[in-house]
């Protein structure tokens, strides 16, 4: 897609957006429509993107694959651990409102880390599936060279 | 939409498929807004429009773009199809009418949800503190499910798996 | 939308039965998939469709309104979608094993070469 100019200016513009608005959904998922599920897919989408205008090699440094895979468990782990968290808190697990003193405030932060694990989860596979069937493509290229 | 779906039934060449696909979902996502489900509406739009469309487009990169037209009319899985689709319509016969706020649906957990959500959670939008607070194990095993489905396309497809084959080494080290 | 009755459910039904005709009907790996995916939103469809309520709301709290649809079904089809996007993407990848395998794609063909072998 080297020479697709117009192309390369405008998702060059648009990609920063995509990521503020992936970042929005994902703290605003409180208030109004959003959350974690949404804002992985977005951040996801926009570094997919990336990949197709400016080569998957170029995408490959901004996301390099081992960062990838520890973005899967990290997402998986934090949010088992906030259940963990609220269990040494002395409540169930998963039940927020033993995180903090206030329950109203546990509920929150418990919420913003599940979502947080949620959305780090679910980008970080997108990335990792739409990487591994560009690449397999890429190689058979060579290959065929 | 039962357009697009058609077409899609009727299309050979895959690449159209595709797209219809992808329209389809876009189609969806909207519906989804009308029947007041936003955060679903927002879903489908990322998901089934952007990322499973560009799944499907890779995926027929590396196969192949046409399907092979058998040309003759399968009647057999018609005659199934239409048996079974008549069978789901007698059976919605008993259903609530749409948007009857007294359907059993309705009636059961979700007016708890709605009425304590905001003062148990503190968190306006009620979907998100349904998915993360009250039914957070769901939540975690879903996370589960999509960890699990990258691991194995990671398997399936990782590039350390395709040089130990090139190589003719072959098999898993234990 | 202002067809009362159980007019969405029989749209839910005819999408349902097109998405088990691909499947069961075509013989290509890849719309198989689509038809799977198609069959997929159709639940959906039909989940969100029994959740809408009458002269109600999206879900999120605010002030002046009284009705709201259900968010259960909401909750559990995000939820859906995200994981159905993982599973496409997992039966996408052995697709692209058996092409290599086989080089086809094509249900028929792969079992001549079965049989051949």
């Amino acid at each position: 897609m080297n020479h697709h100019l117009v192309v390369r200016v405008v998702s060059k513009l648009l990609i920063p957006f995509i990521l503020l608005f992936g970042l929005y959904v994902q703290f605003h998922g409180d208030f109004g429509p959003g959350g974690g599920f949404q804002a992985g897919v977005i951040f996801a989408a926009a570094l997919i993107l990336y990949a197709l205008v400016f080569g998957l090699d170029n995408a490959r440094k901004v996301a390099p694959d081992s960062a990838v895979r520890v973005g899967m468990a990290t997402g998986v782990l934090l949010f088992g651990f906030t259940g963990v968290a609220s269990l040494l808190g002395g409540g169930n697990y998963l039940d927020y409102s033993a995180l903090s003193q206030n329950p109203l405030g546990g509920q929150h932060l418990g919420i913003l880390l599940v979502e947080l694990g949620v959305g780090i989860t679910v980008c970080s596979v997108m990335i990792a599936i739409f990487f591994s069937f560009a690449g397999r493509n890429h190689r058979l290229d060579k290959l065929e060279e | 939409m039962t357009i697009t779906v058609v077409m899609v039934v009727r299309l050979h060449n895959l690449f159209a498929v595709v797209m219809l696909g992808g329209i389809y979902s876009l189609l969806a996502a909207t519906m989804f807004v009308l029947f007041d489900a936003v955060d679903v509406a927002f879903t489908e739009a990322a998901v089934g429009a952007g990322v499973s469309t560009v799944l499907l487009l890779g995926a027929l990169a590396l196969t192949s773009r046409e399907e092979k037209d058998t040309g003759k009319l399968a009647v057999i899985p018609l005659i199934i199809v239409i048996t079974v689709g008549i069978a789901l319509i007698y059976g919605t016969l008993d259903m609530p009418l749409y948007g009857d706020p007294n359907a059993p649906i309705h009636v059961h957990v979700a007016p708890y949800y709605l009425e304590r959500g905001m003062v148990e959670t503190s968190v306006p939008n009620i979907v998100t503190a349904v998915l993360a607070s009250y039914r957070g194990f769901d939540t975690l095993g879903e996370v589960c499910v999509v960890f699990t489905a990258g691991i194995g396309v990671l398997m399936l497809l990782s590039r350390e798996r395709l040089t130990r084959r090139y190589r003719g080494v072959g098999g898993d080290k234990r | 939308m202002e067809f009362p009755g159980l007019y969405d459910y029989w749209i839910v039904v005819a999408l349902m039965m097109a998405g088990l005709y691909i499947v069961i009907a075509r013989r290509n790996l890849v719309k198989q998939m689509v038809g799977l995916g198609i069959f997929q939103s159709s639940v959906f469809i039909f989940y969100i469709a029994m959740g809408k309520v009458e002269g109600g709301t999206a879900p999120i709290l605010t002030e002046g309104a009284t009705a709201y649809s259900n968010p259960l079904p909401h909750v559990l089809i995000l939820t859906a979608i995200v994981v159905g996007v993982a599973t496409l993407a997992l039966g996408l990848a052995l697709i692209v094993r058996i092409n290599e395998a086989y080089g086809t794609i094509e249900e028929d063909e792969i079992h001549e070469k079965e049989a051949q072998q």
